[in-house]
Protein backbone atom coordinates (compact mmCIF):
# COMPACT_ATOMS: atom_id res chain seq x y z
CA UNK A 1 0.00 0.00 0.00
CA UNK A 2 1.32 3.54 -1.09
CA UNK A 3 1.93 5.71 2.54
CA UNK A 4 0.42 8.44 2.42
CA UNK A 5 2.15 11.56 2.16
CA UNK A 6 2.04 15.13 4.57
CA UNK A 7 3.53 17.58 2.66
CA UNK A 8 -0.10 19.45 2.06
CA UNK A 9 -1.95 17.85 5.27
CA UNK A 10 1.14 18.77 7.36
CA UNK A 11 -0.77 18.87 10.50
CA UNK A 12 -1.18 15.03 10.67
CA UNK A 13 2.51 14.70 11.15
CA UNK A 14 3.15 18.01 13.73
CA UNK A 15 0.99 18.35 16.44
CA UNK A 16 -0.13 22.11 16.60
CA UNK A 17 1.20 23.22 13.03
CA UNK A 18 -1.94 25.59 13.36
CA UNK A 19 -0.16 27.97 15.70
CA UNK A 20 2.48 30.97 14.39
CA UNK A 21 5.41 29.50 16.67
CA UNK A 22 5.28 25.76 15.70
CA UNK A 23 4.18 26.86 12.04
CA UNK A 24 7.81 28.76 12.20
CA UNK A 25 9.59 26.71 14.31
CA UNK A 26 9.33 23.74 11.24
CA UNK A 27 10.37 25.10 8.65
CA UNK A 28 7.32 27.75 8.32
CA UNK A 29 8.32 30.98 6.05
CA UNK A 30 11.14 30.20 5.06
CA UNK A 31 10.59 29.85 1.31
CA UNK A 32 8.66 32.72 1.44
CA UNK A 33 11.86 34.67 2.95
CA UNK A 34 13.88 32.99 0.63
CA UNK A 35 12.05 34.14 -2.61
CA UNK A 36 11.21 38.07 -1.64
CA UNK A 37 14.94 37.94 -0.72
CA UNK A 38 17.07 36.10 -2.90
CA UNK A 39 14.51 35.25 -6.26
CA UNK A 40 13.26 37.59 -8.52
CA UNK A 41 9.41 37.36 -9.29
CA UNK A 42 10.39 35.41 -12.96
CA UNK A 43 13.04 32.97 -11.25
CA UNK A 44 9.45 32.16 -8.97
CA UNK A 45 7.18 31.48 -11.68
CA UNK A 46 10.35 29.20 -13.55
CA UNK A 47 10.48 26.68 -10.35
CA UNK A 48 6.71 26.61 -10.30
CA UNK A 49 6.62 25.76 -14.22
CA UNK A 50 9.25 23.38 -13.81
CA UNK A 51 7.82 21.99 -11.20
CA UNK A 52 4.69 20.76 -13.32
CA UNK A 53 2.05 21.70 -10.82
CA UNK A 54 -1.30 21.54 -11.39
CA UNK A 55 -4.15 23.57 -10.79
CA UNK A 56 -6.19 21.78 -7.86
CA UNK A 57 -9.47 23.14 -8.10
CA UNK A 58 -10.46 21.38 -11.16
CA UNK A 59 -9.35 21.95 -14.81
CA UNK A 60 -5.80 20.92 -13.95
CA UNK A 61 -4.09 23.44 -15.44
CA UNK A 62 -0.49 24.42 -14.78
CA UNK A 63 0.04 26.63 -12.75
CA UNK A 64 3.48 28.60 -13.48
CA UNK A 65 2.00 28.80 -16.79
CA UNK A 66 -1.22 30.81 -15.95
CA UNK A 67 0.73 32.80 -13.84
CA UNK A 68 2.99 33.83 -17.43
CA UNK A 69 0.00 34.96 -18.83
CA UNK A 70 -0.24 38.13 -16.67
CA UNK A 71 0.74 41.52 -18.72
CA UNK A 72 3.32 43.52 -17.18
CA UNK A 73 2.21 46.74 -18.54
CA UNK A 74 -1.12 46.72 -16.55
CA UNK A 75 -1.04 47.14 -12.99
CA UNK A 76 -1.69 46.92 -9.89
CA UNK A 77 -1.79 42.41 -10.32
CA UNK A 78 -4.24 40.50 -7.99
CA UNK A 79 -4.39 36.99 -6.37
CA UNK A 80 -7.37 35.69 -5.28
CA UNK A 81 -7.42 31.87 -3.38
CA UNK A 82 -10.00 30.07 -4.69
CA UNK A 83 -11.93 28.74 -1.01
CA UNK A 84 -15.21 28.61 -2.33
CA UNK A 85 -14.78 24.19 -2.16
CA UNK A 86 -18.56 23.61 -3.04
CA UNK A 87 -18.41 20.54 -5.26
CA UNK A 88 -20.35 17.84 -3.83
CA UNK A 89 -18.09 15.37 -2.01
CA UNK A 90 -15.17 17.81 -1.88
CA UNK A 91 -13.81 18.66 1.49
CA UNK A 92 -10.27 19.02 1.14
CA UNK A 93 -9.34 22.71 1.49
CA UNK A 94 -11.76 23.04 4.53
CA UNK A 95 -9.28 20.82 5.84
CA UNK A 96 -6.17 22.43 4.94
CA UNK A 97 -7.24 25.85 6.35
CA UNK A 98 -8.81 24.44 9.59
CA UNK A 99 -5.85 22.94 10.12
CA UNK A 100 -2.56 23.66 8.46
CA UNK A 101 -3.83 27.29 7.22
CA UNK A 102 -0.32 28.78 7.30
CA UNK A 103 1.47 26.91 4.81
CA UNK A 104 -1.45 27.46 2.76
CA UNK A 105 -1.30 31.43 3.24
CA UNK A 106 2.69 30.97 2.34
CA UNK A 107 1.56 29.83 -0.52
CA UNK A 108 -0.61 32.45 -1.15
CA UNK A 109 1.83 34.81 -0.21
CA UNK A 110 4.52 33.23 -2.57
CA UNK A 111 2.26 33.14 -5.44
CA UNK A 112 1.92 37.31 -4.83
CA UNK A 113 5.32 37.59 -4.76
CA UNK A 114 5.57 35.81 -8.13
CA UNK A 115 3.16 37.75 -9.69
CA UNK A 116 4.05 41.20 -8.32
CA UNK A 117 0.93 41.47 -6.09
CA UNK A 118 0.64 43.57 -2.92
CA UNK A 119 -3.22 43.25 -2.05
CA UNK A 120 -4.21 39.21 -2.37
CA UNK A 121 -7.53 37.90 -1.05
CA UNK A 122 -9.28 34.59 0.03
CA UNK A 123 -12.53 34.17 -1.13
CA UNK A 124 -13.75 31.90 1.28
CA UNK A 125 -17.74 29.87 0.32
CA UNK A 126 -19.86 31.50 3.46
CA UNK A 127 -20.83 28.88 5.14
CA UNK A 128 -16.60 28.82 6.13
CA UNK A 129 -17.58 31.85 8.10
CA UNK A 130 -15.58 30.57 11.26
CA UNK A 131 -12.44 29.56 8.91
CA UNK A 132 -12.49 32.64 8.16
CA UNK A 133 -12.74 34.59 11.39
CA UNK A 134 -9.45 31.89 11.77
CA UNK A 135 -7.86 33.00 8.95
CA UNK A 136 -8.27 37.29 9.93
CA UNK A 137 -6.57 35.88 13.19
CA UNK A 138 -3.27 34.29 11.27
CA UNK A 139 -3.46 37.37 9.16
CA UNK A 140 -2.99 39.60 11.87
CA UNK A 141 -0.46 37.60 13.69
CA UNK A 142 1.72 37.31 10.30
CA UNK A 143 1.48 41.18 10.40
CA UNK A 144 2.10 41.36 13.55
CA UNK A 145 5.41 39.29 12.73
CA UNK A 146 6.51 41.41 10.23
CA UNK A 147 5.73 38.85 7.70
CA UNK A 148 3.10 40.58 6.05
CA UNK A 149 2.99 44.76 5.54
CA UNK A 150 5.14 47.16 3.57
CA UNK A 151 9.19 46.72 3.21
CA UNK A 152 9.34 43.06 4.17
CA UNK A 153 12.60 41.44 5.08
CA UNK A 154 14.23 45.37 4.05
CA UNK A 155 12.95 44.70 0.78
CA UNK A 156 10.64 47.43 -1.08
CA UNK A 157 8.23 44.69 -1.49
CA UNK A 158 4.67 45.17 0.47
CA UNK A 159 1.87 42.68 0.48
CA UNK A 160 -1.61 42.34 2.35
CA UNK A 161 -4.12 39.83 2.93
CA UNK A 162 -7.83 40.04 3.14
CA UNK A 163 -10.64 37.82 3.41
CA UNK A 164 -14.04 37.74 1.71
CA UNK A 165 -16.92 35.22 2.44
CA UNK A 166 -19.58 34.58 -0.47
CA UNK A 167 -22.92 33.57 1.08
CA UNK A 168 -24.15 30.48 -0.37
CA UNK A 169 -23.86 29.88 -4.41
CA UNK A 170 -21.37 27.29 -5.54
CA UNK A 171 -21.36 29.11 -9.00
CA UNK A 172 -18.72 31.34 -7.08
CA UNK A 173 -16.23 29.06 -7.61
CA UNK A 174 -16.37 29.23 -11.26
CA UNK A 175 -13.31 32.12 -11.59
CA UNK A 176 -15.18 34.65 -13.05
CA UNK A 177 -18.24 34.25 -11.11
CA UNK A 178 -16.50 34.72 -7.87
CA UNK A 179 -14.10 37.79 -8.96
CA UNK A 180 -17.74 39.57 -9.40
CA UNK A 181 -19.10 38.10 -6.20
CA UNK A 182 -15.90 39.84 -4.95
CA UNK A 183 -16.67 43.21 -6.72
CA UNK A 184 -20.24 42.76 -4.87
CA UNK A 185 -22.13 42.01 -7.44
CA UNK A 186 -24.76 38.62 -8.18
CA UNK A 187 -22.14 35.65 -8.54
CA UNK A 188 -22.33 35.22 -12.35
CA UNK A 189 -19.86 34.19 -14.80
CA UNK A 190 -18.68 36.65 -17.00
CA UNK A 191 -18.22 35.99 -20.65
CA UNK A 192 -14.79 35.50 -21.79
CA UNK A 193 -12.45 36.67 -23.42
CA UNK A 194 -10.92 38.81 -22.20
CA UNK A 195 -10.13 36.69 -19.25
CA UNK A 196 -9.04 36.97 -15.49
CA UNK A 197 -5.57 37.24 -16.34
CA UNK A 198 -6.09 39.95 -18.51
CA UNK A 199 -9.17 42.01 -17.12
CA UNK A 200 -9.68 40.03 -13.71
CA UNK A 201 -10.64 41.48 -10.38
CA UNK A 202 -11.75 45.01 -10.46
CA UNK A 203 -10.79 44.56 -14.19
CA UNK A 204 -7.05 44.22 -13.46
CA UNK A 205 -4.75 41.42 -14.02
CA UNK A 206 -5.59 38.51 -12.04
CA UNK A 207 -4.63 34.88 -10.53
CA UNK A 208 -7.26 32.57 -8.81
CA UNK A 209 -5.72 29.90 -7.75
CA UNK A 210 -7.34 26.79 -5.60
CA UNK A 211 -6.92 26.46 -1.51
CA UNK A 212 -4.51 22.96 -2.21
CA UNK A 213 -2.76 24.65 -5.24
CA UNK A 214 -1.44 26.94 -3.70
CA UNK A 215 -0.97 25.04 -0.45
CA UNK A 216 1.43 23.23 -2.44
CA UNK A 217 3.77 26.12 -2.81
CA UNK A 218 6.08 26.19 0.04
CA UNK A 219 7.37 22.33 0.06
CA UNK A 220 8.06 23.15 -4.20
CA UNK A 221 10.00 26.53 -3.20
CA UNK A 222 11.66 24.86 -0.32
CA UNK A 223 12.59 21.64 -1.41
CA UNK A 224 13.12 22.46 -5.21
CA UNK A 225 11.02 21.38 -8.46
CA UNK A 226 13.29 17.91 -9.08
CA UNK A 227 11.81 17.07 -5.83
CA UNK A 228 8.24 17.43 -6.37
CA UNK A 229 8.73 15.89 -10.05
CA UNK A 230 9.68 12.63 -8.39
CA UNK A 231 6.25 12.54 -6.78
CA UNK A 232 3.58 11.52 -9.17
CA UNK A 233 3.26 10.75 -12.74
CA UNK A 234 5.51 11.70 -15.49
CA UNK A 235 2.64 13.80 -16.44
CA UNK A 236 0.44 14.56 -13.25
CA UNK A 237 3.85 15.51 -11.19
CA UNK A 238 3.03 15.72 -6.85
CA UNK A 239 0.27 15.17 -5.21
CA UNK A 240 -3.18 15.28 -4.42
CA UNK A 241 -5.48 15.25 -1.42
CA UNK A 242 -8.29 12.77 -2.38
CA UNK A 243 -11.62 13.18 -0.91
CA UNK A 244 -13.25 9.92 -0.52
CA UNK A 245 -17.02 10.02 0.22
CA UNK A 246 -20.47 7.90 -0.18
CA UNK A 247 -20.65 4.38 0.58
CA UNK A 248 -17.33 3.46 1.99
CA UNK A 249 -16.28 2.22 5.46
CA UNK A 250 -13.69 5.32 6.24
CA UNK A 251 -14.59 8.31 4.40
CA UNK A 252 -11.82 11.09 4.57
CA UNK A 253 -9.45 13.16 3.14
CA UNK A 254 -6.09 10.84 1.58
CA UNK A 255 -3.09 12.90 0.38
CA UNK A 256 -1.66 10.41 -2.16
CA UNK A 257 1.18 10.78 -4.81
CA UNK A 258 -0.80 11.19 -7.83
CA UNK A 259 -1.43 8.02 -10.02
CA UNK A 260 -2.17 5.50 -7.61
CA UNK A 261 -5.00 3.17 -8.35
CA UNK A 262 -9.19 3.59 -7.36
CA UNK A 263 -9.03 0.52 -5.92
CA UNK A 264 -6.23 0.87 -3.35
CA UNK A 265 -8.18 4.50 -2.68
CA UNK A 266 -10.66 2.63 -1.78
CA UNK A 267 -10.48 -1.02 -0.56
CA UNK A 268 -7.00 -0.14 1.38
CA UNK A 269 -7.15 3.47 2.03
CA UNK A 270 -10.97 3.39 2.91
CA UNK A 271 -11.58 0.05 3.88
CA UNK A 272 -13.90 -0.95 1.27
CA UNK A 273 -17.79 -1.14 1.15
CA UNK A 274 -19.64 -1.16 4.53
CA UNK A 275 -22.13 -4.50 5.31
CA UNK A 276 -20.32 -6.51 3.10
CA UNK A 277 -21.81 -4.80 -0.43
CA UNK A 278 -20.21 -4.18 -3.40
CA UNK A 279 -18.81 -1.37 -5.40
CA UNK A 280 -21.21 -0.71 -7.99
CA UNK A 281 -20.07 2.63 -9.23
CA UNK A 282 -17.89 6.18 -8.88
CA UNK A 283 -17.46 9.58 -9.27
CA UNK A 284 -13.97 10.88 -9.56
CA UNK A 285 -14.99 14.20 -9.47
CA UNK A 286 -17.94 15.10 -7.61
CA UNK A 287 -21.19 15.65 -8.58
CA UNK A 288 -20.00 16.89 -12.00
CA UNK A 289 -18.40 13.91 -13.16
CA UNK A 290 -19.30 10.80 -15.36
CA UNK A 291 -20.95 8.20 -13.15
CA UNK A 292 -18.07 5.00 -13.96
CA UNK A 293 -18.55 1.59 -13.51
CA UNK A 294 -16.51 0.20 -11.06
CA UNK A 295 -15.22 -3.13 -13.52
CA UNK A 296 -11.70 -4.04 -13.38
CA UNK A 297 -10.33 -1.75 -15.93
CA UNK A 298 -11.78 1.43 -14.14
CA UNK A 299 -10.75 -0.07 -10.43
CA UNK A 300 -7.30 0.02 -11.81
CA UNK A 301 -6.95 3.36 -13.33
CA UNK A 302 -4.73 5.18 -12.15
CA UNK A 303 -5.59 8.07 -10.80
CA UNK A 304 -4.10 11.16 -12.48
CA UNK A 305 -5.19 13.21 -14.91
CA UNK A 306 -4.55 11.70 -18.45
CA UNK A 307 -5.51 8.35 -17.07
CA UNK A 308 -8.59 8.90 -15.22
CA UNK A 309 -10.05 11.09 -18.37
CA UNK A 310 -8.58 8.97 -20.91
CA UNK A 311 -9.57 5.59 -19.72
CA UNK A 312 -12.82 6.25 -17.97
CA UNK A 313 -13.87 9.66 -20.06
CA UNK A 314 -14.22 10.77 -16.44
CA UNK A 315 -12.28 13.96 -15.00
CA UNK A 316 -10.28 13.86 -12.08
CA UNK A 317 -11.08 17.52 -11.51
CA UNK A 318 -10.92 18.23 -7.42
CA UNK A 319 -10.51 14.31 -6.81
CA UNK A 320 -13.69 14.26 -4.96
CA UNK A 321 -14.44 10.29 -5.07
CA UNK A 322 -17.76 9.37 -4.20
CA UNK A 323 -18.89 5.42 -3.76
CA UNK A 324 -21.50 4.09 -4.74
CA UNK A 325 -22.74 0.36 -3.41
CA UNK A 326 -24.47 -1.75 -4.86
CA UNK A 327 -27.97 -0.53 -3.26
CA UNK A 328 -27.63 2.79 -4.99
CA UNK A 329 -30.51 3.59 -7.64
CA UNK A 330 -28.78 5.59 -10.38
CA UNK A 331 -32.50 7.20 -11.12
CA UNK A 332 -32.46 8.18 -7.01
CA UNK A 333 -28.41 9.43 -7.87
CA UNK A 334 -29.55 11.55 -10.77
CA UNK A 335 -32.20 12.64 -9.59
CA UNK A 336 -30.21 14.32 -6.57
CA UNK A 337 -27.22 15.32 -8.97
CA UNK A 338 -29.91 17.25 -10.69
CA UNK A 339 -31.77 18.70 -8.03
CA UNK A 340 -28.40 20.66 -7.07
CA UNK A 341 -27.72 21.35 -10.49
CA UNK A 342 -31.17 22.94 -10.64
CA UNK A 343 -30.91 24.72 -7.45
CA UNK A 344 -27.46 26.26 -8.52
CA UNK A 345 -27.50 27.34 -11.97
CA UNK A 346 -27.39 30.66 -12.00
CA UNK A 347 -29.77 31.41 -14.55
CA UNK A 348 -27.94 33.65 -17.01
CA UNK A 349 -27.72 32.07 -19.95
CA UNK A 350 -31.05 29.37 -21.45
CA UNK A 351 -29.72 26.25 -21.93
CA UNK A 352 -28.79 25.73 -18.48
CA UNK A 353 -31.88 27.39 -16.78
CA UNK A 354 -34.34 25.55 -18.87
CA UNK A 355 -32.24 22.94 -19.31
CA UNK A 356 -32.03 22.14 -15.43
CA UNK A 357 -35.12 23.02 -14.92
CA UNK A 358 -36.62 20.25 -17.29
CA UNK A 359 -34.31 17.60 -16.01
CA UNK A 360 -35.59 17.83 -12.78
CA UNK A 361 -38.98 17.53 -13.84
CA UNK A 362 -38.45 14.37 -15.71
CA UNK A 363 -36.13 13.00 -12.90
CA UNK A 364 -38.89 13.80 -10.10
CA UNK A 365 -41.21 12.27 -12.40
CA UNK A 366 -38.87 8.66 -12.94
CA UNK A 367 -38.21 8.89 -9.39
CA UNK A 368 -41.57 9.26 -7.85
CA UNK A 369 -43.55 6.88 -10.07
CA UNK A 370 -44.70 9.15 -12.18
CA UNK A 371 -42.79 8.62 -15.68
CA UNK A 372 -43.66 7.31 -19.11
CA UNK A 373 -41.39 4.91 -20.90
CA UNK A 374 -40.32 7.87 -23.23
CA UNK A 375 -39.68 10.02 -20.77
CA UNK A 376 -35.70 8.22 -20.34
CA UNK A 377 -35.25 8.70 -23.60
CA UNK A 378 -36.56 12.42 -22.99
CA UNK A 379 -34.33 13.25 -20.21
CA UNK A 380 -31.37 11.78 -22.40
CA UNK A 381 -32.55 14.24 -24.99
CA UNK A 382 -32.59 17.23 -22.99
CA UNK A 383 -28.94 16.69 -21.86
CA UNK A 384 -28.11 15.77 -25.39
CA UNK A 385 -29.30 19.47 -25.93
CA UNK A 386 -27.65 21.24 -23.42
CA UNK A 387 -24.19 20.54 -24.12
CA UNK A 388 -21.92 22.80 -25.99
CA UNK A 389 -24.59 25.77 -25.26
CA UNK A 390 -23.83 27.14 -22.42
CA UNK A 391 -21.67 30.28 -21.03
CA UNK A 392 -19.78 28.53 -18.18
CA UNK A 393 -19.11 24.96 -17.05
CA UNK A 394 -21.54 24.17 -14.73
CA UNK A 395 -24.28 23.32 -17.72
CA UNK A 396 -22.45 20.91 -18.67
CA UNK A 397 -21.50 19.32 -15.58
CA UNK A 398 -24.78 18.80 -14.90
CA UNK A 399 -25.52 16.92 -17.86
CA UNK A 400 -22.68 14.42 -16.93
CA UNK A 401 -24.50 12.23 -14.45
CA UNK A 402 -27.51 11.98 -16.36
CA UNK A 403 -26.17 11.28 -19.82
CA UNK A 404 -23.62 8.42 -18.64
CA UNK A 405 -26.39 7.15 -15.99
CA UNK A 406 -28.69 6.76 -18.87
CA UNK A 407 -25.81 4.81 -21.00
CA UNK A 408 -24.44 2.77 -18.57
CA UNK A 409 -27.44 2.01 -15.72
CA UNK A 410 -30.62 2.12 -18.07
CA UNK A 411 -32.08 -0.86 -16.27
CA UNK A 412 -32.09 1.37 -12.60
CA UNK A 413 -34.68 3.51 -14.73
CA UNK A 414 -36.55 1.16 -16.59
CA UNK A 415 -37.11 0.08 -12.88
CA UNK A 416 -38.20 2.98 -11.78
CA UNK A 417 -40.65 3.43 -15.06
CA UNK A 418 -41.98 -0.06 -14.64
CA UNK A 419 -43.09 0.40 -10.74
CA UNK A 420 -44.79 3.79 -12.38
CA UNK A 421 -46.81 1.45 -14.59
CA UNK A 422 -47.97 -1.05 -11.88
CA UNK A 423 -48.14 1.44 -9.37
CA UNK B 1 -29.02 59.91 9.47
CA UNK B 2 -27.54 55.76 8.61
CA UNK B 3 -28.56 53.75 11.25
CA UNK B 4 -26.26 51.10 10.48
CA UNK B 5 -23.30 53.20 10.29
CA UNK B 6 -23.96 55.04 13.95
CA UNK B 7 -24.61 51.62 15.21
CA UNK B 8 -21.67 49.92 14.17
CA UNK B 9 -19.20 53.19 13.07
CA UNK B 10 -16.30 50.91 13.93
CA UNK B 11 -17.08 47.53 11.89
CA UNK B 12 -18.22 49.56 9.05
CA UNK B 13 -15.02 51.40 8.86
CA UNK B 14 -13.06 48.18 9.02
CA UNK B 15 -15.14 46.61 6.06
CA UNK B 16 -14.30 49.33 3.79
CA UNK B 17 -11.22 49.09 4.25
CA UNK B 18 -10.90 45.62 3.29
CA UNK B 19 -11.24 46.83 -0.18
CA UNK B 20 -9.44 49.78 -2.91
CA UNK B 21 -10.81 53.06 -1.74
CA UNK B 22 -12.53 53.37 -5.35
CA UNK B 23 -13.96 50.02 -4.82
CA UNK B 24 -16.67 50.43 -2.43
CA UNK B 25 -19.39 48.20 -4.01
CA UNK B 26 -16.84 45.32 -2.79
CA UNK B 27 -17.97 45.90 1.05
CA UNK B 28 -21.99 45.00 0.34
CA UNK B 29 -21.58 41.33 0.86
CA UNK B 30 -19.94 41.39 4.31
CA UNK B 31 -22.18 44.82 5.22
CA UNK B 32 -25.03 42.15 4.55
CA UNK B 33 -23.43 40.11 6.85
CA UNK B 34 -22.80 42.87 9.69
CA UNK B 35 -26.80 43.72 8.92
CA UNK B 36 -28.22 40.19 9.58
CA UNK B 37 -25.84 39.71 12.69
CA UNK B 38 -28.33 40.40 15.19
CA UNK B 39 -31.70 39.26 14.21
CA UNK B 40 -30.66 36.41 11.08
CA UNK B 41 -32.31 38.96 8.94
CA UNK B 42 -31.83 41.88 6.92
CA UNK B 43 -34.67 44.75 7.07
CA UNK B 44 -35.58 47.52 4.82
CA UNK B 45 -34.04 50.56 6.70
CA UNK B 46 -31.15 48.16 6.38
CA UNK B 47 -30.68 47.66 2.89
CA UNK B 48 -31.11 51.32 2.50
CA UNK B 49 -28.25 51.86 4.66
CA UNK B 50 -26.17 49.90 2.85
CA UNK B 51 -26.93 51.00 -0.21
CA UNK B 52 -26.08 54.27 0.79
CA UNK B 53 -22.94 53.44 2.24
CA UNK B 54 -21.41 51.76 -0.88
CA UNK B 55 -23.23 53.93 -3.42
CA UNK B 56 -25.43 51.66 -5.10
CA UNK B 57 -29.48 51.39 -5.18
CA UNK B 58 -31.70 49.41 -3.01
CA UNK B 59 -32.82 47.18 -5.71
CA UNK B 60 -29.49 46.38 -6.17
CA UNK B 61 -29.14 45.40 -2.74
CA UNK B 62 -32.25 43.36 -2.52
CA UNK B 63 -31.03 41.17 -5.88
CA UNK B 64 -28.20 40.59 -3.91
CA UNK B 65 -30.11 39.10 -1.03
CA UNK B 66 -32.23 36.82 -3.74
CA UNK B 67 -28.94 35.70 -5.19
CA UNK B 68 -27.51 34.47 -2.14
CA UNK B 69 -28.96 31.40 0.20
CA UNK B 70 -27.03 32.62 3.41
CA UNK B 71 -28.99 36.28 3.39
CA UNK B 72 -32.73 36.55 4.32
CA UNK B 73 -34.82 39.86 4.17
CA UNK B 74 -37.64 38.10 6.17
CA UNK B 75 -37.67 36.87 9.63
CA UNK B 76 -37.26 33.00 9.79
CA UNK B 77 -36.55 31.15 13.04
CA UNK B 78 -34.02 33.08 15.32
CA UNK B 79 -31.92 30.21 14.87
CA UNK B 80 -31.38 28.31 10.86
CA UNK B 81 -30.68 24.26 11.20
CA UNK B 82 -29.60 23.76 7.66
CA UNK B 83 -29.46 19.64 6.93
CA UNK B 84 -27.28 18.96 4.13
CA UNK B 85 -29.10 16.34 1.95
CA UNK B 86 -26.67 16.08 -0.86
CA UNK B 87 -25.60 12.84 -2.62
CA UNK B 88 -22.64 12.19 -0.30
CA UNK B 89 -24.33 12.84 2.78
CA UNK B 90 -27.49 11.23 1.43
CA UNK B 91 -25.84 8.39 1.13
CA UNK B 92 -24.83 7.96 4.28
CA UNK B 93 -28.81 8.61 5.72
CA UNK B 94 -29.44 12.36 5.67
CA UNK B 95 -32.81 12.50 4.39
CA UNK B 96 -34.02 9.74 6.91
CA UNK B 97 -32.31 11.82 9.58
CA UNK B 98 -33.83 15.19 8.30
CA UNK B 99 -37.20 13.27 8.12
CA UNK B 100 -37.00 12.17 11.52
CA UNK B 101 -35.89 15.36 13.30
CA UNK B 102 -39.07 17.08 11.27
CA UNK B 103 -41.38 14.16 13.02
CA UNK B 104 -39.72 14.56 16.41
CA UNK B 105 -40.16 18.72 16.49
CA UNK B 106 -43.33 18.49 14.65
CA UNK B 107 -42.52 20.81 11.75
CA UNK B 108 -42.07 20.44 8.12
CA UNK B 109 -38.74 21.25 6.30
CA UNK B 110 -38.69 24.65 5.84
CA UNK B 111 -40.95 25.84 8.72
CA UNK B 112 -39.90 27.40 12.29
CA UNK B 113 -41.26 25.85 15.51
CA UNK B 114 -43.94 27.89 16.75
CA UNK B 115 -41.84 29.72 19.38
CA UNK B 116 -40.16 31.09 16.27
CA UNK B 117 -36.45 29.05 17.66
CA UNK B 118 -35.11 27.26 15.29
CA UNK B 119 -36.13 27.24 11.27
CA UNK B 120 -35.50 23.97 10.06
CA UNK B 121 -34.17 23.41 6.28
CA UNK B 122 -32.08 21.30 3.82
CA UNK B 123 -29.28 22.46 1.90
CA UNK B 124 -26.48 21.80 -0.83
CA UNK B 125 -23.11 20.10 0.24
CA UNK B 126 -21.38 21.83 2.51
CA UNK B 127 -17.88 20.13 2.61
CA UNK B 128 -18.95 18.39 5.58
CA UNK B 129 -19.67 14.65 3.42
CA UNK B 130 -17.19 12.75 5.60
CA UNK B 131 -19.16 13.00 8.93
CA UNK B 132 -22.46 12.83 7.91
CA UNK B 133 -25.45 13.31 9.01
CA UNK B 134 -24.44 17.22 9.34
CA UNK B 135 -25.86 20.36 9.77
CA UNK B 136 -24.68 24.25 10.15
CA UNK B 137 -26.45 26.13 12.50
CA UNK B 138 -27.07 30.07 11.66
CA UNK B 139 -27.69 32.29 13.95
CA UNK B 140 -25.86 34.79 16.39
CA UNK B 141 -24.13 36.33 13.45
CA UNK B 142 -22.73 33.05 13.50
CA UNK B 143 -22.59 29.87 11.39
CA UNK B 144 -21.13 26.57 13.19
CA UNK B 145 -20.77 23.18 12.03
CA UNK B 146 -22.37 20.60 13.60
CA UNK B 147 -21.34 16.86 12.54
CA UNK B 148 -21.82 13.03 12.82
CA UNK B 149 -25.24 13.70 14.28
CA UNK B 150 -27.99 11.93 15.47
CA UNK B 151 -31.38 13.11 15.77
CA UNK B 152 -31.25 12.63 20.01
CA UNK B 153 -27.64 15.03 19.99
CA UNK B 154 -29.66 17.70 17.60
CA UNK B 155 -33.15 17.50 20.09
CA UNK B 156 -30.32 18.36 23.08
CA UNK B 157 -28.77 21.04 21.00
CA UNK B 158 -32.38 22.54 20.29
CA UNK B 159 -33.02 22.57 23.78
CA UNK B 160 -29.93 24.14 24.68
CA UNK B 161 -30.68 26.87 22.36
CA UNK B 162 -34.25 27.62 24.06
CA UNK B 163 -32.23 27.69 27.22
CA UNK B 164 -29.49 30.14 25.89
CA UNK B 165 -32.46 32.64 24.30
CA UNK B 166 -34.31 32.17 27.61
CA UNK B 167 -31.58 33.26 30.35
CA UNK B 168 -30.34 35.85 27.56
CA UNK B 169 -33.76 37.63 27.61
CA UNK B 170 -33.92 37.67 31.43
CA UNK B 171 -30.72 38.85 31.20
CA UNK B 172 -32.03 41.63 29.22
CA UNK B 173 -35.11 42.48 31.63
C1 LIG C 1 -19.24 25.62 -11.61
C2 LIG C 1 -17.80 25.65 -11.21
C3 LIG C 1 -17.49 25.56 -9.86
C4 LIG C 1 -16.15 25.63 -9.44
N1 LIG C 1 -15.89 25.54 -8.11
C5 LIG C 1 -14.60 25.64 -7.69
C6 LIG C 1 -14.29 25.62 -6.30
O1 LIG C 1 -15.17 25.51 -5.44
N2 LIG C 1 -12.99 25.73 -5.93
C7 LIG C 1 -11.99 25.87 -6.86
O2 LIG C 1 -10.85 26.00 -6.48
N3 LIG C 1 -12.26 25.89 -8.17
C8 LIG C 1 -13.53 25.79 -8.62
N4 LIG C 1 -13.79 25.84 -9.96
C9 LIG C 1 -12.65 26.03 -10.90
C10 LIG C 1 -12.29 27.51 -11.02
O3 LIG C 1 -13.08 28.11 -12.03
C11 LIG C 1 -10.82 27.73 -11.39
O4 LIG C 1 -10.54 26.95 -12.51
C12 LIG C 1 -9.85 27.35 -10.30
O5 LIG C 1 -10.14 28.00 -9.11
C13 LIG C 1 -8.46 27.71 -10.73
O6 LIG C 1 -7.52 27.37 -9.75
P1 LIG C 1 -6.42 26.24 -10.01
O7 LIG C 1 -5.79 26.53 -11.34
O8 LIG C 1 -5.46 26.39 -8.89
O9 LIG C 1 -7.14 24.93 -10.01
C14 LIG C 1 -15.12 25.77 -10.40
C15 LIG C 1 -15.45 25.82 -11.75
C16 LIG C 1 -16.77 25.77 -12.16
C17 LIG C 1 -17.08 25.84 -13.61
S1 LIG D 1 -24.25 27.67 -17.63
FE1 LIG D 1 -25.69 27.89 -15.90
S2 LIG D 1 -24.41 28.56 -14.20
FE2 LIG D 1 -23.22 28.92 -16.08
S3 LIG D 1 -23.70 31.02 -16.69
FE3 LIG D 1 -25.20 29.73 -17.72
S4 LIG D 1 -26.97 29.70 -16.29
FE4 LIG D 1 -25.21 30.42 -15.14
S1 LIG E 1 -22.90 16.26 0.66
FE1 LIG E 1 -23.41 16.95 2.61
S2 LIG E 1 -21.66 18.02 3.23
FE2 LIG E 1 -21.15 17.35 1.27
Amino acid sequence: MTEQTTFLLRHRAVPNIDQLDVYRANGGFEAFKKVVTSMQPADVLAVVKDSGLRGRGGAGFPTGVKWGFLPNNIWPHYVVANADESEPGTFKDREIMESNPFQFLEGLMIASYAVGANLSYVYLRGEFWQIARGLDEDIAALEAAGLLGDGLFSTQYSLRLRTHLGAGAYICGEETALLESLEGKLGQPRLRPPFPAVYGLFGKPTVINNVETLTNLPPILDKGAAWYKSLGTEKSPGVKIFSLSGCINRPGNYELPLGVTFRELIFEHGGGVPEGRSVKAFMSAGASSTIVMADDTALDTPMDYESTQGNLNAPLGSASVIILDDSVDMAWLVDKTVHFFRHESCGKCTPCREGTYWMGHLTHRITHGKARPEDIELLDTVAAQMQGKCLCALGEFSTMAVRSGIEKFRADFEANVRRAAHG
Amino acid sequence: MNALLSKYPEQVEQILARYPADQKRAAVMPLLYLAQAEDNYVTKQEIADIAEIVGISDTDVVSIIGFYTLYHDEPGGRYRIQVCTDLPCALRGADQFLKNLCENIGVRVGETTPDGLVTIESVMCLAGCHRAPMFQLQGDGDIAYHENMTVEKTLALIEELRRHVKTGEAAHD
